[in-house]
């Protein structure tokens, strides 16, 4: 049995949503399943009792080495503005930048991991032209290097694990800790972005639902329609690193349930996609972005093909919110 | 903002910060005198710059930007940018839709009333500075944090009643579901069933934990007398446990604020909101949007002459204003400062026992209660919504935004007054301003000097010298259930 691990979670430039998300854990609910993984909270901002004097001394004492520290989360990103200050996310209470904070903080805990995708490349505080100089806490946007130096792992062995989404889905980080917790999150376990490979290695697109769509390039046209929005509505979903539609959120759903487009919220640099988020870019009619290790003359070809046989049930399906033309049944003799 | 009072006895400055179960940075400066707070200054210290991010975007992608401001006010967000898009289309929603947008949006204003209660206010009563008080063992056991029982039994509730977002709106937080013209996820006969049984589970989760009580009978209550009655006799529910304390610590005079209430009215269906929209001030006063202002005097901010409008507003960063302690601006209304949430939903909308909790000011007591009161009279008011959806009629019409056009969006979070200002030329956003309910009750003080209503509530809290937690100003501060990303996004 691995010893436990200690955890704390801090926050800065982003919105909370993570932890908010993470509170979404059930089957267990998020404390039973932190503690059946070997975590112990040392400290988390919405969960914790000690506030103000009191938890500005636990981080001193992890800094100066007095507390040992295990596993450092940050959600949201590493504020660097303005003109690279760190004052525009000054910790309260100490006068000085959680930037700063982080820095020493992460030299001092065995795993440092980050905890969506503002934490992990920048993400939404990034968008814009950047003003408030944001950036992930090893990446910033795509480009390695940032807070911490592109080729840093931390006293644990292991570079920033990026638990990028926008939000992250509960699961995502609960398996991730369970990992580290057990030894078992070695480098293999992390993608060429560093994410975890858990949910990575998927594509939105397994187990969406709307796949028959897909096949037979029954489009939707406009929201609430049932069809696949890759051609019209902007949906990544077949390229966007995932497993939003094998692991579902909140009981049953995902964005594609519930009806819009996957904007491929694992990825650096989805806050600026170039586009409206909900429009797709097309050159001649094909969508720019083709589903991922997909070759583009045979997406031209099967696509025209898929059209050319769509049934009746799907090309009406498609652009309906509701099913309008059943399966038909096929009757045996 | 550094002057002592000349003479003052016995004057203290101490700095609370950072603040935790409040969801964001806060940082709360206090100056004492003979063991209590005589001023206060309340500052965000986290700046992101959304109204910047989203100048020259296209205006449909706000409503993947505002919701990204809060996790935890998110559908707020969405139903703001929804609301202002669909002004400025000059179209509507599809009954289904707004029934659906409701559903999602009380959702999310339960889910949040549900965590800031049994997350982040009640464990300071299990805090060690209450060890020697009778009783205490008990309600640790029940409410302190991260151990006790409490949570344990919300949790999956709360994780349970946000199925309902599930199957309407995909996830939470963060969905794109919500559109100016309705949702983009229609119902099917049977998820009516499915939502009728998520709503009902957590009417047992409230009738059985929270209350153990109808939840009709806690709407009827009418008085405080009728309050402290009704506490008497349900000495087992945690809203009974809450009031106990709150009669032994006298939570009705602690973080007493102002009798200025704002609504921009909740939960509307053909125009008809289901909790008033309004002002009070002394009585019942109509509301003019086009009476609000913002103030950056005391902000790190600059770009404005003066106050303004926040439709002609500007948000820029200036973090060497001599004059700034926060980046939040200071939003009046006819140049006043009002206090925002669902105590000031519940005056508005004229529920008596409010009105009588508040009848000479709000206080943590009435600010608590309220939220436990809406938890109460929202949930029927779903379920009413559910049985109303009409699978088959449609959820979304089509909405074209225009390439010229003003918009704004007012809608309730849980925490209060949320408003979109938007202005779209050539296509384009020209500008996007955003005021949060935590702008309104966090603001700093204005040019004229006038503290915002947390600054104004906190003075006169004991402050006991030895404490370092400083129990009384936690709860002050916690019972607004501040959410410091919205307040400076």
């Amino acid at each position: 049995m691995a010893d436990r691990l200690n955890l704390l979670w801090l926050q800065s430039g982003g919105c909370g949503g993570c932890s908010m998300s993470l509170l979404n854990a059930e089957g267990p609910d998020l404390y039973t399943t932190l503690d059946v993984a070997g975590i112990d909270l040392l400290w988390h901002p919405s969960l914790s009792e000690a506030s103000a004097d009191e938890f500005v001394a636990l981080l001193q004492a992890i800094v100066d080495g007095r507390q040992r520290l295990d596993i450092l989360c940050l959600e949201g990103a590493v504020m660097h503005g303005p003109g690279g200050s760190g004052r525009f996310h000054m910790l309260a209470g100490t006068g000085r930048s959680l930037r700063d904070w982080l820095a020493d903080l992460s030299m001092r805990a065995r795993y440092t991991v980050a905890v969506g995708s503002c934490a992990a490349f920048g993400g939404i505080t990034a968008a814009g032209g950047n003003a408030v100089e944001a950036t992930g806490l090893q990446y910033d946007g795509a480009r390695g290097g940032a807070l911490l130096p592109a080729q840093w792992t931390s006293p644990g062995g292991l570079p920033v694990v990026n638990v990028a989404g926008c939000p992250v889905h509960p699961g995502w980080v609960t398996d991730t800790l369970a990992q580290l917790a057990q030894g078992e999150l070695g480098p293999a376990a992390l993608d060429e972005l560093t994410r975890p490979r858990s949910y990575t290695d998927h594509l939105v697109h397994h187990g969406c639902p709307r796949n028959e769509f897909y096949e037979f390039k029954a489009s939707a046209e406009k929201p609430s329609d049932q069809g696949c929005m890759m051609e019209h509505l902007g949906c990544l979903g077949t390229q966007a690193r995932a497993d939003c539609n094998i692991r579902p959120w909140n009981g049953g759903g995902s964005c594609l349930k519930g009806g819009y487009a996957c904007i491929n919220c694992t990825a650096p640099g989805f806050e600026e996609p170039g586009r409206p988020f909900t429009e797709t870019r097309k050159i001649g009619g094909i969508p720019v972005g083709l589903p991922s290790d997909m070759p583009k003359a045979w997406f031209v070809a099967l696509a025209s093909l898929a059209k050319a046989a769509t049934p009746e049930r799907l090309r009406r399906n498609a652009v309906a919110d509701h099913i309008t033309v059943r399966p038909s049944v096929r009757r045996s003799k | 903002m550094r002057r002592c009072a000349p003479g003052a006895p016995r004057m203290s400055r101490r700095i609370y910060g950072p603040f935790n179960r409040v969801e964001g940075d806060l940082e709360v400066q206090v100056e004492i005198a003979d063991g209590r707070v005589a001023a206060a200054w309340v500052n965000s210290p986290l700046y992101r710059g959304f109204e910047q991010i989203l100048h020259g975007k296209d205006p449909r992608d706000a409503l993947v930007y505002t919701p990204r401001i809060c996790g935890i006010c998110s559908v707020s967000q969405s139903m703001a940018a929804a609301a202002a898009l669909r002004d400025a289309a000059g179209t509507t929603e599809a009954d289904n839709g707004a029934l659906a947008a409701n559903l999602v949006l009380a959702c999310e204003n339960l889910t949040d009333h549900l965590t800031h209660f049994y997350l982040f206010f009640m464990p300071d009563f299990a805090r060690a500075d209450y060890a020697a008080r009778p009783g205490f063992d008990a309600v640790a056991a029940r409410f302190k944090a991260q151990t006790g029982s409490a949570a344990r039994d919300m949790l999956p509730a709360r994780a349970a009643f946000l199925h309902l977002t599930g199957i309407l709106a995909g996830k939470w937080p963060h969905s794109l579901a919500l559109q100016p013209g309705g949702t983009t996820r229609a119902i099917e006969p049977q998820e009516k069933a499915q939502l009728r049984g998520i709503v009902a589970m957590f009417r047992r989760f409230l009738e059985s934990t929270m209350f153990d009580d109808r939840l009709e009978h806690v709407t009827e209550l009418d008085s405080v007398a009728a309050l402290q009655r009704w506490a008497t006799s349900h000495p087992r529910s945690d809203f009974g446990c809450f009031l106990r304390i709150a009669a032994e610590l006298q939570l009705d005079a602690l973080g007493r604020g102002g009798s200025r209430f704002l609504s921009y009215g909740a939960y509307t269906l053909h125009g008809v909101p289901l909790f008033a929209r309004g002002i009070w001030d002394g009585g019942p006063r109509p509301f003019d949007a086009a009476g609000i202002t913002e103030d950056i005097s005391h902000a790190w901010l600059q770009g404005q002459p003066g106050p303004m409008h926040p439709l002609r507003g500007c948000t820029l960063p200036a973090i060497d204003n001599a004059a700034g302690y926060t980046w939040c601006k200071a939003p009046r209304l006819d140049g006043k400062v009002m206090e925002t949430g669902a105590l000031a939903r519940q005056v508005v909308d004229g529920h008596p026992l409010a009105h009588d909790l508040a009848a000479d000011g709000s206080s943590v007591l009435a600010r608590v209660v309220a939220r436990l009161l809406e938890l109460a009279r929202v949930l029927p008011a779903m379920e009413q919504w559910i049985a109303e959806l009409q699978p088959g009629a449609p959820f979304c019409n089509t909405t074209e935004v225009p390439d010229e056009a003003d918009g704004v969006g007012l809608v309730e979070a849980a925490r209060g007054s949320l408003g979109h200002w938007l202005r779209i030329r050539k296509g384009r956003i020209l500008n996007y301003q955003i005021i949060a309910p935590t702008t309104w009750n966090f603001s700093p003080r204005d040019a004229v000097g006038t503290p915002g209503a947390l600054e104004q509530a906190l003075v006169g809290t004991p402050v006991s010298a030895d404490a370092a937690s400083s129990a009384a100003v936690q709860h002050v501060v916690r019972s607004f259930d501040p959410c410091m990303v919205c307040t400076v996004h």
